[in-house]
């Protein structure tokens, strides 16, 4: 029997605003319990929640970045059940009318490009916390987490493999991040999603029973998750069971899914429009507005960035990976260089490469776009090779001086037309043998005094020194 | 000079003579409200804090606002920072807020001195006052007679003359009724025109705090100060604030007034049909002119009602669960233990029948039938109230089918009894436009109230017509005698 397999994603995205989606509380990541909140957060008795625009404006961002309809008026929802880190007794969150509908996101597969469809975003507030390991007899909550915004994004069931999922998800990742739209920190929670996961035959049009795997952390969980609930599907199917639908939970650990326990997920949320807030209305304008101070979306931009610099996909790709703030540095850098490929050399082998190592963000780094395209102008005028000009690069970043400087630092000056002609008969006196070969026709043997020259002088010209060496043995009698 | 049954007016002529300095205005209130304790209208007194402040006021070379150095009383549904606040609830019996409600630090800031909290149903859910946690409060005019309800501690703290004005709340008629039923004056104004911001929610679409007072001109003094945008409540008007009290004292002559079909008043008490008349008469001989208007869809209003504020009120009492704040069960063995048990000890029976019928108006399968459909039949009614707007002013009918009757007598057997008290009210909260209801004379030698319903925003004009009325009656200046306490 051959089966295919039918996935839909929803992802929680944490959006990253200061504040929470309906107070002035912040919502900075590892605090001590219970500090980032206040009197709506906690849901005191007489509290009314107002709604926070940044976060609205991200979702918005989001909504346009995948081509998706932005709704003018949306509205909230209570979502009602009874958890000791749900302060209120109830979830502020959108059911009829959330402010993004559809869009698309693509992903990248083994047989290419892919396309899913996205059916909605809506905003909605994250619980508080319980723990219950940390006070003998008793469980603990920390109210920080409460009232952070989420972005929930729902998929249409169009993802066919485990694989695909992951792709989707670090599509996903790259386009929050991107977008800065949220931190996209896996590890504190910023991304996580629900997979929900059925089976049928290859030629069946109906969808087989689904089950729900919840709050899944990471790339690598993802990818086990699913393939270890589609086998348990497949198995149960060919043992002609049916499967339930039911929520799972999946164990790292044990690289396992299991049901939850009844009780935690049947609710009869008793969703209904929260009075406490009138509908949240977005003109044309501002849409606009938002559209325009977004650029183009990541997707679009990696194909205009090498239509537009002529360079590879490849290279784009990394180049839009990093952020708009390093695509308008590197756009920066090839207008004055002039060249796109040399410029975006540059980018990937040095400016990338010490980002990377030294950590923080391209708008902070030391060495900016007027410097190192002086050092390839310098390259290109034949002041020095590349490699000294990477030497010159590293240089400037340590120790934070001007290009100029280090240059002269470095000692580093043009050599004198006659001190290079009388380098280069010096360098004819030793090396007979190179001599001998260059004057029987194989010239590239005159790449072995290039080495000498340096020892020399480190201040010579390669392509300098190689000509004039040919031009003097040619003369030779 | 004795100043119970004083009017602001008259507190501040008091006060700017020196006939009386704040500091004694306050310790007279509190031995007022000593004296008459047996009335049980107020759950928690704020003697020192209110004596502190007056003794500032005192120091002050004039006062800035007409509200200062007069003291009020405060419906204890408002969050006052460091001053217990209780719902009337056993569940919130120790709550002591961090924070005071917008409505409320209005008041204060204009100089206005908080004397206590009264007594009310508990979460404002009844029309008697017979479902606090904290007793029975007494009709002024009757020992053993509810003062109406849910702001029966306000309505019977006003009319018994310990305070010339105090907040109520009006969800369903809460401010309206009571003060019918008291022989005071009382409105709800517009939805949205006060913060709700620290105003404990029964049912957030429906709640609006308003002033009783003594008299129309009190009710406009009061509701002046309290009215305005809050950026802390959405639901807030952002309107620009005009001075009702100027507005007040214009003539009526043409004034337009709708009487409702549907409300079929021949079916009332011949004493209450009596009154009504007589009031239409008074208001005839102003110059007023009266139509006959149809509200088609108003028969569904108390049915409607009782679908959406319990829905509301179920999710919004959610919050007590003796996690955070309020009473918590002891002895409890997991999380849904202590739910059950500080739920089921903290919430009284009224409350709890809200809870549930809420539950199930917004459960899976139900919803549309209940909760979806009041909600179209909602905007039916506000639709039919925006027509007859369009060719009238105000409209006026009685404000309670009824008088204040006695403890135990309405709804302990069948509570949809106590809910019909509401059936002229209830209305204009689902509509979410202003009324007020004024004294009109007895029935049986108790008070009755009239009602006059305005248009959106139209505050202005019921007050105006009530001021008026007043101008030319004097029901709003009859008192109590007091004897029984």
């Amino acid at each position: 029997m051959v089966w295919e397999t039918v996935i839909g994603i929803e992802t929680h995205v944490q959006l990253s605003t200061k504040t929470k989606l309906f107070s002035r509380a912040s919502t900075e990541f590892g605090k001590s319990p219970n500090t980032n909140v206040n009197l709506i957060d906690c849901g005191l008795p007489g509290v009314l929640p107002s709604v926070n625009k940044e976060a609205f404006y991200k979702a918005i961002r989001f909504g346009l970045a995948v081509g998706a309809k932005i709704n003018q008026t949306s509205i909230f929802d209570r979502k009602n059940y009874f958890y000791a880190d749900l302060p209120k007794g109830y979830q502020i969150t959108q059911m009829d009318l959330p402010i993004v509908l559809g869009g698309t996101l693509d992903i990248e597969t083994e047989e290419g490009i892919k396309t899913v469809n996205i059916t909605r975003a809506h905003l909605e507030e994250d619980a508080g916390k319980s723990i219950h390991d940390q006070f003998d007899g008793y469980s603990a909550i920390d109210l920080n987490r409460a009232g952070t915004p989420l972005l929930e994004i729902v998929s249409e069931p169009e993802i066919s493999s485990a694989k695909e999922a992951v792709a989707y998800m670090k599509a996903m990742h790259q386009l929050v991040t991107y977008l800065d739209v949220s931190d996209g920190n896996m590890s504190q929670g910023s991304l996580r999603c629900d997979a929900n996961v059925s089976v049928r035959k290859v030629g069946d049009t109906e969808l087989g029973t689904r089950t729900e795997i919840k709050n899944i952390n990471s790339f690598r969980f993802v990818e086990k998750a699913i393939n270890f609930e589609v086998k348990r599907q497949i198995k149960q199917l060919e043992n002609g069971e049916t499967v339930t639908q039911e929520t799972r939970l999946y164990d790292s650990i044990k690289d396992e899914t299991r049901p939850m326990r009844s009780k935690e997920f049947a609710n009869d949320y008793r969703y209904f429009p929260e009075p406490d807030l009138v509908p949240v209305t977005v003109t044309e304008e501002q849409v606009n507005e938002i559209r325009s101070a977004m650029g183009e979306p990541p997707s679009v931009l990696r194909k205009t960035l090498a239509d537009r610099w002529k360079i590879p996909a490849n290279d784009a790709g990394v180049l839009v990976n990093q952020g708009p703030e390093l695509v308008r540095y590197f756009e920066d850098l090839a207008t004055r260089v002039g060249e796109g490929k040399v410029a975006s050399n540059w980018m990937q082998q040095d400016v990338l490469r010490t980002l990377n190592e030294r950590g923080g963000n391209i708008t902070d780094f030391p060495v900016r776009p007027e410097a190192v395209a002086d050092i390839i102008a310098r390259v290109q005028k034949g002041d020095f090779d590349t490699s000294r000009g990477r030497e010159i690069f590293a240089s400037v970043v340590e120790k934070g001086a001007s290009v100029a400087e280090v240059v002269a630092g470095m000692g580093i000056a043009a050599v004198d037309d006659g001190d290079l002609r009388a380098l280069c008969e010096e360098l004819i006196a030793e090396n007979p043998k190179i001599v001998a070969d260059v004057k029987g026709g194989k010239e590239q043997a005159a790449g072995g005094l290039i080495g000498k020259a340096k020892r020399k002088n480190p201040n010579v010209n390669p392509a300098k020194v190689r000509a004039l060496a040919i031009e003097l043995i040619q003369a030779l009698p | 000079m004795s100043i119970q049954f004083k009017t602001i007016r008259e507190l501040r002529d008091m006060l700017d003579t020196k006939a009386i300095s704040c500091e004694e205005l306050a310790n007279d209130t509190h031995k007022l409200a000593e004296d008459l304790k047996e009335l049980n209208c107020f759950v928690t007194m704020n003697k020192d804090a209110s004596i502190e402040k007056s003794k500032i006021i005192d120091q002050a070379e004039k006062a800035d606002s007409v509200l200062s150095g007069i003291p009020l009383a405060q419906k204890d549904l408002f969050c006052t920072e460091g001053l217990r606040t209780t719902c009337s609830s056993k569940i919130l019996s120790n709550f002591i807020p961090p924070y005071t409600a917008t409505a409320v630090m209005k008041l204060e800031s204009a100089g206005s001195i908080t004397i206590g909290k009264t007594n009310m149903d508990e979460f404002a859910m009844g029309s008697s006052n017979e479902t606090s946690y904290f007793g029975n409060v007494h009709n002024p005019w009757k020992k053993g007679y509810v003062p109406g309800g849910s702001s029966g501690g306000s309505a019977a703290a006003v009319a018994a003359g310990i305070v010339p004005a105090a907040t109520g709340t009006d969800t369903g008629g809460s401010i309206r009724q009571p003060a019918a039923h008291c022989g005071i004056t009382g409105i709800k104004p517009t939805y949205g025109r006060v913060s709700r911001w620290g105003m404990i929610a029964f049912a957030s679409s429906l709640d609006q705090a308003g002033p009783l007072a003594r008299s129309a001109e009190d009710c406009a003094i009061l509701l002046n100060e309290m009215s305005g945008h809050d950026s802390k409540d959405t639901t807030s008007l952002d309107i620009e604030s005009t001075d009702l009290l100027h507005t007040i004292n214009q003539p009526i002559k043409g004034l337009k007034i709708g009487i409702v079909k549907e409300f079929s008043l021949g079916d009332l008490d011949s004493e209450v049909q009596n009154r009504f008349e007589d009031s239409k008469k008074l208001y005839e001989s102003l110059g007023a002119e009266f139509v006959e208007i149809s509200l088609p869809n108003i028969s569904a209003s108390v049915p409607t009602y009782y679908s959406i504020a319990p829905a509301e009120c179920s999710s919004n009492l959610s919050r007590f669960d003796g996690v955070r704040f309020g009473h918590r069960a002891e002895n409890t063995d997991d999380l849904n233990d202590l739910y059950i048990k500080s739920r089921s000890e903290g919430f009284g029976d009224e409350v709890k029948r809200r809870i549930l019928i809420g539950t199930y108006a917004l459960s899976a399968g139900y919803y549309d039938a209940y909760y979806k459909k009041a909600q179209q039949v909602r905007r039916l009614i506000k639709n039919d109230f925006a027509l007859a707007f369009e060719s009238i002013d105000l409209i006026m009918t009685p404000t309670s089918p009824g008088t204040a009757f006695a403890f135990g007598s309405k709804g302990t057997q069948n509570p949809i009894e106590l809910y019909l008290e509401d059936l002229f009210t209830i209305s204009s909260n689902l509509a979410g436009l202003p009324a007020i209801s004024i004294p009109h004379g007895k029935v049986n030698s108790m008070p009755a109230g009239l009602q006059l319903i305005g248009n959106f925003l139209r505050e202005d004009q019921i007050l105006n017509a009530a001021h008026i009325f007043q101008q030319n009656s004097s029901f709003h200046l009859d008192k109590p005698s007091m004897e029984e306490f």
